[in-house]
């Protein structure tokens, strides 16, 4: 990019259509959305999400015949109310999603920048590790850790945070080791800085943008292999409600016509992963310090 | 005559080959002196070890890098038998040095003013107040205008000139007895590079600072400098004070030096003397004199034997056998 080109970017006329769409406005209602259910949840759904009655089994949605108002979006094989474990749901699937996100990211970016910046042994023993880690396939080795912790909420974060530290050990430690040879990274060691204070203080903030960019695509990764935990059997135990053992839950029905059970928590998933990986896109090109610089 | 700063003492800083098999002598015998407040500069073509002796004094070598012999005396100690812990309480706060590239040296993502109480709060523990408070006296001693509101301002919104000038600042933070300047000015333009020599030149005078100026430009040696050491293949060719130097050059490498500086009254037509050949490859110098394939003096002694240092005039040593009987 040179000069000229900066200059016609800064004189596009900034009007509000523009500037809206310069922003991710699709996937971000769609995850302010599902955040807003998943906080309302109590207020919004109109039924115990746990609870059915075995004499209102297999009601169809509203809009097809037999279905009632009472049940919007109709009923699974024990009578609970889809709407209600559609919004319950997503509260699962979020708080899954980030808090596995989140100490996944916590986990791999310390060890990213320590095996980059430390370099020798712990660089060694950390990217071995790495290495046999993503050499097992992530959703075995995450269904293998699940039955050996049994399944509950707080284990399927510890097994998710498990699998997928790797991919941001891996990432941080390649661009520490291309920061650490710049100059103002030398200067600290210079200015007789000590290495805890140069990895916190001056790489630590410049690796960030790559980690919130991953942390974003990590999202919809996270939510697949929870519902597929869950789907399995492994993930989150019912009656919980969680998509994942929704879909698994309603599969036998499919056949039977009663596709609502399958269809609706698949398509909240889709969305919400959806929505994550836009965003992620979005953001990586937002963050990247060469397009920014613009 | 004072206490020295600085002394070195036969120094040699080697690079080895993963295996060992293949030695660089990057910095070879090189015996030097620095006294406080008094400016060095060290010459030579790229790759003759000027900037492995910088970071030898700091001992910020890389790893493949070795000091295989000599001693760095600063102030009395030596510096090669100090723990990793003790140099870092020297690096920054006794012995500053300021790189080649004023837009890469500062961290992107800090304000300058934090940038500049950073390495206050780390040699000197000052609070966060007082750092603040000195750095932007120091950002006002590098003629830096308004520095109540460049403080709160990124490295992106300066010009080349402004950055190196924060370098500078915090260079000087932590009033260190010695400042060691690799090529500060080769990625500035010549205004900008005037203005800044002049700057250091002031902030030497205002810290009694002794400085170590590294570069291959020899007309801002003959502004800056005291003294002068001229690197050769990892050598000390000749070393000495700045008007005998330039005056009479006892190295023929030295002379060969300063005659390919253009100058103004010459004859625009004549062809400006180059130095014939190429630098040696550091890992295989040549046989005896370094120089003595490129030397227009040769003798035969000089293919078999290196000359040793030889006191041509006081305080003005060369390494030639010209000067030796």
């Amino acid at each position: 990019m040179n000069a000229s080109t900066a200059v016609v970017l800064a004189e596009v006329p900034r009007r509000a259509s523009r500037r809206l769409s310069s922003y991710p406005v699709v996937p971000l209602a769609i995850i302010g959305l599902m955040v807003f259910i998943a906080l309302a949840a109590d207020v919004l759904a109109p039924h115990n999400p746990e609870v059915g009655s075995l004499g209102m089994r297999f009601r169809p949605p509203v809009w097809q015949a037999g279905g009632s108002a009472a049940h919007l979006l109709g009923t699974d094989h024990l009578g609970r109310d889809v709407l209600s474990r559609l919004l319950f749901g997503a509260r699962v699937s979020l708080v899954v999603g980030f808090t596995a996100v989140v100490v996944a990211g916590l986990l791999g970016v310390a060890l990213g920048i320590a095996a980059g910046y430390l370099g020798g042994w712990v660089d060694e023993v950390i990217m071995r590790l790495t290495d046999t880690w993503l050499a097992l396939p992530a959703l075995t080795f995450a269904i293998f850790l699940a039955a050996v912790l049994g399944p509950s909420e707080l284990n399927i974060i510890i097994v998710l945070s498990c699998v997928y530290w790797t991919r941001y050990a891996r990432v941080i430690r390649g661009e520490v080791l291309s920061l650490k040879e710049r100059e103002f990274v030398r200067l600290a060691i210079i200015a007789g800085c000590s290495r805890l204070t140069i990895m916190r203080r001056h790489i630590l903030p410049n690796v960030l943008n790559s980690a919130i960019v991953l942390a974003t695509l990590m999202l919809g990764v996270v939510v697949v292999t929870e519902a597929a935990l869950s789907f399995l059997g492994v993930g989150v135990p019912p009656p919980k409600p969680a998509w994942g053992l929704m879909l698994a839950d309603g599969k036998r029905g499919l056949m039977a016509g009663y596709w609502w059970l399958t269809v609706l928590p698949g398509l909240c998933i889709m969305f919400l992963v959806l929505a994550a990986n836009l965003l992620g896109d979005w953001l990586r090109v937002k963050l990247d310090p060469q397009l920014r610089q613009l | 005559m004072t206490e020295p700063l600085l002394e070195l003492r036969a120094l040699s800083t080697h690079y080895e080959s993963a295996r060992g098999t293949r030695v660089t002598r990057a910095v070879d015998d090189v015996s030097l002196t620095l006294e406080p407040g008094k400016t060095l500069g060290i010459v030579g073509e790229s790759g003759s070890g000027k900037s492995t002796l910088a970071l030898s004094i700091m001992r910020l070598l890389p790893p493949a890098a070795r000091i295989v012999g000599g001693e760095i005396r600063f102030e009395g100690e030596n510096l090669l038998t100090k723990s990793p812990r003790e140099m870092r309480h020297i690096r920054g706060k006794r012995i500053a040095m300021i790189l080649q590239d004023p837009m890469a040296s500062l961290n992107p993502l800090f304000t300058i003013g934090d940038q500049i109480a950073e390495s206050l709060r780390v040699h000197e523990g000052a609070s966060r107040a007082a750092a603040w408070s000195r750095a932007k006296g120091l950002l006002q001693a590098v003629r830096i205008s308004a520095p109540v509101t460049r403080m709160k301002e990124f490295p992106h919104q300066m010009s080349g000139g402004m950055r190196q000038r924060i370098v500078g600042a915090i260079a000087v933070a932590c009033e260190p007895r010695l400042l060691i300047a690799d090529e500060p000015t080769t990625s500035l333009d010549l205004t900008i590079q005037a203005q800044y020599l002049s700057l250091l030149r002031d902030l030497q005078r205002d810290h009694n600072l002794a400085m170590i100026f590294i570069t291959h430009n020899l007309g801002i040696v003959a502004k800056m400098c005291d003294a002068v050491a001229v690197m050769y293949a990892g050598r000390v060719v000749e070393a000495g004070p700045i008007r005998q130097i330039f005056n009479k050059p006892a190295h023929p490498y030295t002379r060969a030096l300063l005659e390919s500086v253009p100058r103004l009254t010459d004859d625009n037509h004549a062809r400006l003397p180059a130095i014939e050949g190429q630098p040696p490859d550091p890992s295989a110098p040549p046989s005896g004199c370094a120089f003595h394939p490129r030397c227009p003096q040769m003798m035969e002694r000089c293919q078999a034997q290196a000359p040793p240092s030889v006191t041509v005039a006081s305080s003005h040593t060369a390494r030639c056998w010209l000067h030796l009987p």
